[in-house]
């Protein structure tokens, strides 16, 4: 599965995307976000306030509690701001 | 004739305009957003989603489309660093009267605020400071979700 962070869960974490594959367990956006926060301390720092993320998998926007089902790539990042 | 554009490049709104006028409609409405130079701001960054951007002002453009049977759309977003009174955003749509193409224009602009993936950062000096929602802003893009396009045919 393909991740792609953007604004400050970019920065924070330090990379703006990555590679993983995460047990099955995981079946949640919201279960993602919280394995992902084990990762590192900085994935922790990014993740440890979930209301503060919003989600797009496969790039439409989603809410937390949806299924992963056979996400190709997922994206995490702050509420957007353009115009 | 639907445009998008997300691009590093300063927003010509000349040939934007010029380029809309082309489609033969009555009236054409514009929004363009600005860098505010209030509090102090320097710079500003903006940062987007490659991909998932430009399918979402597609598909708000084609919505537009549809509901206002508007002649043409144009949405140009500019990306990158930019400098207060520097053109951010130009929206631009053309129908055969202007009720059509204000109201579309609105939505459009609206919309784009809540549902397009581009995330702004403020430069002060050294300081840098990301741009949090306004919750404003979702008020604005909620009032066009239940309501009908009023204009007339």
């Amino acid at each position: 599965m393909r991740l792609l962070y953007f604004a400050w869960v970019r920065e924070t974490i330090g990379v703006g995307e990555e590679e993983v594959q995460p047990p099955e367990a995981v079946g949640t956006v919201a279960d993602l976000i919280d394995w992902l926060g084990g990762r590192s301390n900085r994935h922790q720092q990014a993740f440890a306030d979930p209301a503060r993320l919003r989600a797009a998998v496969d790039q439409k926007f989603v809410t937390l509690d949806t299924e992963l089902g056979e996400a190709k790539e997922v994206a995490l990042f702050p509420p957007v701001t353009g115009g | 004739m639907i445009r998008v554009s997300v691009d590093t490049a300063p927003i010509d709104v000349g040939v934007e305009l010029t380029g809309i006028e082309e489609c033969g409609a009555g009236g054409i409405a514009s929004f363009i957003g600005v860098v505010r130079g209030d509090d102090g701001v320097t710079c500003l960054e903006l940062e987007h989603y490659p991909g998932m951007t430009e399918a979402v002002l597609c598909d708000l453009a084609e919505q537009a489309t549809t509901r206002w049977a508007l002649m043409s759309a144009v949405i140009v977003h500019r990306v990158g660093r930019m400098e207060p009174g520097e053109r951010i955003v130009l929206v631009a749509t053309a129908a055969a009267h202007r009720g059509a193409a204000l109201e579309a224009c609105a939505f459009l602009i609206d919309r784009l605020k809540t549902d397009a993936p581009f995330w702004k950062r403020e430069h002060r000096g050294d300081r840098t400071d990301w741009v949090d929602a306004r919750g404003a802003d979702a008020t604005a893009a909620a009032r066009w979700t239940d309501q009908v396009a009023v204009v007339p045919d």
